[in-house]
């Protein structure tokens, strides 16, 4: 890095470098290692990219390590650092010690359920936002970007009452109900179909006589399929993760997966490897959609940030 | 479909392949009156569809967080108690002054600042190098996001209960690694300001590549020749990042400062979970990290007192906004000085 960075500093002095003619510049830049962008990496850009993967996959490696072995092991120095024996008796104790099996499901239900839903509202909302027009489209649409900004803690309080006076406490559509939209997917919708979706697609709709929900359905929904399957990915792993409301009004006989993670360190599980088998079983589903689907979510994470 | 259906019966052959038309010419022309409820129908699907189509957003939302939100202000004035929640006394301010003198908010406050502070700043400033490395030519650049990203898909909960045992006192790996290097065991759970770093790592652990692939995306969209002129211009590797590259994505920056602020000032499952004995949400035992989200909790489900949780949480929204004020404020000043 510093010898690059040194060397066309050395031939060319930076004052001049700004008063030579365009064509001596075009001659110089030849001489010089390329710009920015696309260099190879090096050996310790490699290096300190194997450190950060490290950092980020051995706490995960870790669980496994620990769930696998048993209690004495865990607590002993220096901490075991490959997997024992113990891996499956320890999974199915914390399967059934700590409700995990109900958490899945519940877990699974709730993720899938608003998931579909916010796809399929924000693919409605951001077809409207992004193509039709209407009076109050852009108020509307500013209100959506300000919601984004309200943290969800402000309405805890009244959202309670609220289920409690419904029925729904301890129940999943209490925690189901207030996410099953979401102003980032109705955002992330708009900008994708401004770009994606022609307005000639809709206009030949128009002129076959298609009305809007026919259109939404035959020209809108298969241009939009590639941004609908990120914003289900990154919905489902958000509300698989979501912990303060359900935590708040769930409990331990009907959780959802982190609701249950709680009791684990709560004291009811002694065990140390126990405790670790539950975080493991809580972090596998969304670990096995990470090894398929990693790479889409990284572009819908990527995709999002250019255009939000 | 419907709409439709009128319009195919009396377009009759002159609408030709292009088929059952309203909006083409010869409808417009003479055929309007005689089939008015066709073009009615047609006219209200064009008004009322958007309307339609974003109904849904705006319904949930305005049940399950607009209305919540403003109601949250209206009990913050009420002494109303979880037992009996239809049972509100009207209080005035008063929950607002006991706030102000109880000296847990301002513990809770500072504590949510400086865990704030320790977690976002190391975060976004190592994402920012994580991303400048991720943004080279590379070999496996697929695994390499991927491993960045996979914290991002660890539950809150997973992620604390690993934190709390790799942070151990006695066994820890963290202590172990530390005593290698001949420091002696930290107590990163009773003592403040370990325990603050060890909750801060949690967040700056499950953030870090998330940010950084943002930031990846917007370096991605800096045009070439931006850093072939500072090239030429005789601008170093280092230079060029902070003259290019760091203004090219200013905008992801600030986006990434705006949510990270927001996801502090709410910080909730590590502190909770994190060293928790069977007693739960104090946020240690001297209260030495609990944040605004864990005394929110405390008043309204271990204290029982709903209308002055709902105080603290109408009191965060009120910082959030002060803070973005501030951050105007100081914009404006720094534009006009410099």
């Amino acid at each position: 890095m510093t010898t690059d960075t040194a060397r066309p500093r050395a031939d060319v002095p930076e004052p001049l470098a700004d008063t030579v003619a365009p064509a001596g510049r075009r001659i110089r830049l030849s001489l010089r290692p390329r710009a920015g962008q696309q260099r190879k990496a090096g050996p310790v850009a490699y290096a300190l990219l194997a450190l950060a993967a490290l950092l980020s996959l051995f706490p995960l490696y870790w669980t496994m390590v620990a769930a696998s072995t048993d209690n004495t092991r865990v607590s002993q120095t220096p901490p075991p650092f490959l997997p024992g024996p113990n891996l499956l008796k320890n999974l199915s104790a914390a399967w059934e010690d700590a409700a995990m099996g109900t958490a899945l499901v519940n877990s699974l239900i709730v993720a899938m359920t608003i998931a579909l839903s916010t796809v399929l509202f924000a693919t409605l909302a951001g077809f409207a936002f992004a193509k039709l027009r209407f009076r109050g489209r852009n108020i509307l649409l500013m209100l959506v970007i300000g919601t984004m900004m309200v943290p969800p803690q402000l309405s805890v309080v009244p959202l309670f009452m609220m289920m409690t006076e419904l029925g729904w406490g301890q129940k999943l559509p209490a925690v189901i109900f207030p996410t099953l939209v979401s102003a980032v997917g109705v955002f992330f919708m708009r900008q994708y179909l401004l770009e994606a979706l022609p307005d000639e697609l809709i206009e030949a709709g128009r002129v076959d006589g298609a009305h809007s929900l026919r259109i939404f359905w035959s020209v809108v929904l298969p241009v939009a399929r590639p941004a609908m399957a990120v914003v289900f990915m990154i919905t489902f792993v958000h509300a698989w993760n979501d912990f303060f409301w359900p935590f708040i009004v769930l409990d331990m006989t009907n959780p959802t997966i982190p609701v249950a993670l709680t009791q684990l360190s709560a004291g009811y599980v002694r065990d140390q490897s126990l405790i670790m088998a539950g975080a493991l079983l809580g972090t596998l589903p969304l670990l096995a959609m990470f090894v398929v689907f990693g790479k889409q979510i990284v572009g819908g994470i990527m995709q999002g940030a250019v255009k939000g | 479909m419907a709409t439709s259906t009128p319009a195919s019966g009396l377009g009759g052959p002159q609408s030709g392949p292009a088929g059952p038309t309203k909006e083409s010419p010869d409808d417009r022309k003479g055929a309007r009156p005689r089939r008015p409820w066709s073009t009615l129908l047609h006219r209200f699907d064009i008004k009322a569809a958007p309307y339609a189509f974003v109904a849904p957003f705006f319904v949930v939302f305005g049940a399950f967080s607009l209305y919540p939100l403003l109601y949250t202000a209206w009990i913050s004035l009420h002494d109303v108690e979880l037992a009996t929640m239809d049972i509100m006394e009207w209080e005035g301010f008063g929950n607002y002054s006991q706030l102000w003198q109880d000296d847990r908010f301002w513990n809770a406050l500072a504590n949510t600042f400086t865990i704030g502070v320790i977690s976002t700043v190391p975060q976004l400033l190592m994402a920012l190098g994580l991303a400048h490395l991720l943004n080279y030519k590379l070999k496996g650049s697929a695994f390499f996001r991927v491993a960045a990203l996979t914290p991002y898909a660890t539950s809150i909960g997973a992620a604390a209960l690993v934190f709390t045992m790799l942070f151990e006192r006695d066994f820890g790996m963290i202590n172990w690694f530390l005593s290698l290097f001949g420091v002696d065991n930290v107590d990163w759970e009773s003592s403040k300001w370990p325990a603050q770093f060890a909750i801060s790592s949690i967040v700056i652990w499950r953030w870090t590549g998330y940010n950084a692939l943002l930031y990846l995306a917007a370096m991605q969209a800096i045009p070439q020749e931006r850093y072939e002129a500072a090239a030429i211009d005789g601008a170093s590797r280092w230079q060029q990042f902070t003259k290019v590259t760091v203004p090219g994505i200013r905008s992801t920056i600030v986006f990434t400062i705006v949510l990270s602020t927001i996801g502090a000032t709410q910080l909730f499952g590590e502190p909770l979970i994190f060293g928790q004995g069977p007693n739960g949400v104090s946020g240690g035992a001297d209260n030495q990290y609990q944040t605004l989200g864990l005394l929110l909790y405390e008043e309204g489900w271990k204290n029982y007192e709903m209308g002055r949780a709902a105080t603290v949480a109408w009191a965060m929204f009120l910082l959030l906004i002060l803070a973005f004020v501030l951050q105007r404020v100081v914009k404006r000043v720094k534009s006009r000085t410099s």
